[in-house]
């Protein structure tokens, strides 16, 4: 168990070497150091999960001290790590897709000026994502919680000469902010309450039945974390952050959506499931919170033009299905779903940018077209993933979100039809992202003509940007990851299989979840059969309507692609009217009056009063000897006279 | 017949007032070098007047010192004196007043 310690490790030294070194190691060779860190942590993870397999299923926990942090009054806060099996999934496939895409970047991001700085950021990102999943206590995992909110907005911004990308890195670092506020206020609330922010203490006596927790207190501090959870996994209210995101480079997209940052929200609620249990009105919230994102989220993807926000959108969508099984108590479906889609969004993500990178920096689907011909290995992996994100059977969306259904359908018919209705847009969109990257006409060509004659020759670099433009397969260290995550997605529902006793994940999970916390979901088994042949009914419903309506090169459907779905409902920009309006009058008005008078005027102020006071005083400095020595002598006068007076009196 | 003791301190306190305002109204710098001696040697005189009124050694032993430190003053503030009448003729301690506020 103590190769815990170098899961979180390898990533850290990773970092720090680049951080000092980065500028002394040659240009591939800082991506190399990083791929191999995240391997050595994947490795790592790998090693703790055989030797956990190796123990009882009772038996497979260790809390490893560190060293004592904050030792305050009665307030004890360790760096500790905490391994069990929930942590140590996450840290499989954190750090499994986490390698994958480091090694990915490899390839992308050659020739940038900033490469080393790139993979410092990639291995910090890791680091945090095991820290925060790692930690033994909730104060610990708010370190690595912040943690990876500085990387993303590192990486968001990486590219920070672009205005659009500093933009979308500081709106992703404040939406992060809210919620993190709420983790705080619960942190408070939780020592308030237990006197202490260590698992050990807060949530094992809860799952154990040894304590229990009034509703109120439970719903109060759930809620507030859950603050947290929607902030940092992107879900209503707080999701603009990720389709900006987008600004990042086409890996850290991948970094974000699929291994890290977004699922920690996944992760925390996960991890306080011994408090949600006590609090049923927060689960209501979850569960609606997810359906509800789950679906808005889906009809946005159904018109955008950029073929990551598409994906972005997607993102959120799934995202809100993993909640809703959580809210609806069923954790290992939300975890199986959660895992599966770090398998299909990192194949999506990774093949995308194979795309991106193959029409020179060219994302905008509608001037793509035809290009199943030029990459035909891309174009399979990303068939794969696409058919594993729409749910069609045997893709591992379809197993996943199976499971979620059925536990939405025995939390509440009405949640598991909204679910049911994203499922089919997600089929929807993502045949109609695959239909305008992959086939009908090659729009990139007028495109690339275009920007010749202009004059631009940025595409090609030459005047015979024409051919040069020919799109083609990326390098092996891009293709690589990519077609294991596509073999991933074809094969990684096996995990957790609902026939033949394949149901590992659920059954590895079983004592972190035992039925003290979470009642089982019993849904029979021919509701099972009928939810399943439903799922997919509307997955192949939206796929074949999708693949019908965008078929033989069409781009524009003007009555598929309503305006309001391009803004996103328009709630980006209510929000910008509602909040930014106002705030930034007021914060002009500020500037100039409480800033520039108040403010400024103390200051001022106080230098003017200091300057007033020294002017004065110079006119004592004469320079005539008799003045002082009057001076000196009324002064002797009035220390004897006091002396005098004290003796006297 | 004795001289009660009260009249040396009256004395003292004589000479003293006439150096201080000595110092404080005359201009020449050697007449304000006086007035300073003056006033140290009042001081002496009490202090005489008050080791034998009160039978004290004590007294008597820091004039020595008082006389010892006045005698390097005196070497010091001369030399000043001497230095400054080289620069300017007929100067007066108000023409020095350059290191004023």
């Amino acid at each position: 168990m103590n190769a815990t310690y170098a899961i979180v490790a390898f990533p850290l030294a990773g970092s720090i070497l680049l951080l000092f070194g980065g500028r002394l190691i040659r240009q591939p060779f800082s991506g190399w150091l990083a791929t191999f860190a995240a391997f050595a942590s994947f490795g790592a993870s790998v090693y703790v999960w055989a030797s956990m397999l190796g123990r009882p299923a009772s038996d497979r926990h260790a809390d490893l001290g560190l060293f004592r942090w904050m030792p305050v009054a009665d307030l004890h806060v360790n760096f500790g790590l905490y391994a069990d099996q929930l942590s140590i999934l996450w840290c499989l496939f954190s750090t499994g897709v986490g390698a994958l895409i480091t090694l990915y970047s490899i390839g992308y991001m050659k020739g940038d000026p900033g490469f080393s700085r790139f993979f410092f950021y990639l291995n910090l990102f890791l680091f945090s994502m095991v820290v925060l999943v790692l930690a033994d206590n909730f104060l610990f995992t708010f370190l690595g919680w912040e943690g990876v909110g500085y990387c993303s907005y590192g990486l968001i911004g990486f590219w920070f000469d672009r205005d659009s990308a500093a933009v979308a890195a500081k709106k992703a670092f404040v939406t992060n902010r809210i919620g993190d506020f709420g983790f705080m206020i619960a942190l408070f609330f939780m020592f308030e309450h237990f006197r202490s922010f260590n698992f050990s203490a807060v949530l094992f006596p809860l799952t154990a039945h040894h304590a229990v927790l009034a509703g109120t207190t439970a719903t109060a501090i759930f809620l507030l974390l859950f603050l947290g959870a929607v902030g940092k996994s992107a879900q209503i209210p707080l999701y603009m952050w990720l389709p900006d995101a987008m600004e990042g480079p086409t890996p850290v997209s991948a970094l974000i959506h699929a291994a890290t940052m977004v699922t920690a929200g996944v992760y925390l609620v996960a991890r306080a499931a011994p408090i949600l249990h006590f609090s049923p009105d927060s689960q209501w919230i979850v569960a609606s919170v997810g359906a509800g994102t789950a679906f808005l989220a889906a009809t946005i993807a159904c018109k955008q033009d950029d073929i990551k926000k598409v994906l972005a959108y997607s993102t959120i969508s799934q995202i809100g299905y993993m909640m809703l099984a959580e809210g609806s108590g069923d954790y290992p479906a939300g975890i199986f779903h959660t895992v599966m889609h770090a398998f299909f969004k990192g194949l999506l993500f990774l093949a995308a940018g194979s795309v991106i990178h193959a029409l020179h920096d060219e994302q905008d689907m509608k001037r793509m077209g035809g290009l199943f011909r030029y990459l035909r290995v891309t174009g399979v992996c990303f068939l794969f993933g696409f058919l594993a994100l729409a749910a069609i059977p045997p893709f591992d969306g379809f197993w996943s979100k199976d499971q979620v259904l059925a536990a939405a359908w025995h939390k509440s018919p009405a949640l598991w039809a909204l679910g049911v209705a994203a499922a089919g847009l997600t089929a929807y969109y993502m045949s109609r992202q695959f239909m305008l990257v992959f086939t009908g006409q090659a729009r990139w060509r007028d495109q690339a003509a275009e920007h010749g004659a202009a004059g631009h020759a940025a595409v090609g670099g030459s005047a015979a940007g024409h051919d040069a433009l020919e799109p083609h397969e990326p390098p092996l260290t891009m293709l690589v990851p990519i077609v294991v995550l596509a073999f991933a997605s074809l094969f990684g529902w096996l995990l957790n299989a609902p026939f033949g006793g394949l149901d590992f994940i659920s059954r590895w999970l079983a004592p972190v979840f035992p039925a003290t916390i979470a009642p089982a979901v019993h849904v029979a088994t021919g509701t099972k059969w009928v939810i399943g042949a439903v799922a997919a009914g509307m997955a192949f419903l939206g796929l074949f309507f999708g693949l019908g309506a965008w078929r033989g090169g069409v781009v524009d459907r003007p009555a598929l692609e309503p305006a309001f779905l391009e803004h996103g409902w328009y709630i980006d920009e209510s929000i910008a009217v509602a909040v930014s309006g106002p705030l930034a009058t007021a914060a002009n008005a500020a500037s100039f009056a409480v800033d520039a008078g108040w403010v400024d005027g103390l200051i001022n102020g106080v230098a003017r009063a200091a300057a007033q006071t020294g002017r004065q005083l110079r006119r004592l400095q004469t320079g005539y000897l008799r003045n002082y020595a009057l001076g000196i002598g009324l002064g002797a006068a009035a220390i004897l006279f006091y002396m005098t007076m004290r003796a006297g009196g | 017949m004795t001289v009660p003791s009260a009249w040396y301190l009256i004395l003292a306190a004589v000479l003293f007032t006439i150096g201080a305002t000595g110092l404080l109204v005359r201009r020449n710098v050697l007449v304000m070098f006086m007035c300073i001696e003056l006033m140290l040697n009042a001081v002496n005189l009490t202090f005489v007047t008050f080791a034998r009124l009160l039978n004290d050694i004590g007294g008597q032993s820091d004039v020595f010192f008082v006389l010892v430190v006045a005698a390097a003053e005196v070497v010091v503030g001369l030399a000043i004196i001497v230095a400054m009448f080289r620069r300017r003729a007929a100067a007066t301690a108000d023409d020095i007043h350059t290191l004023r506020g």
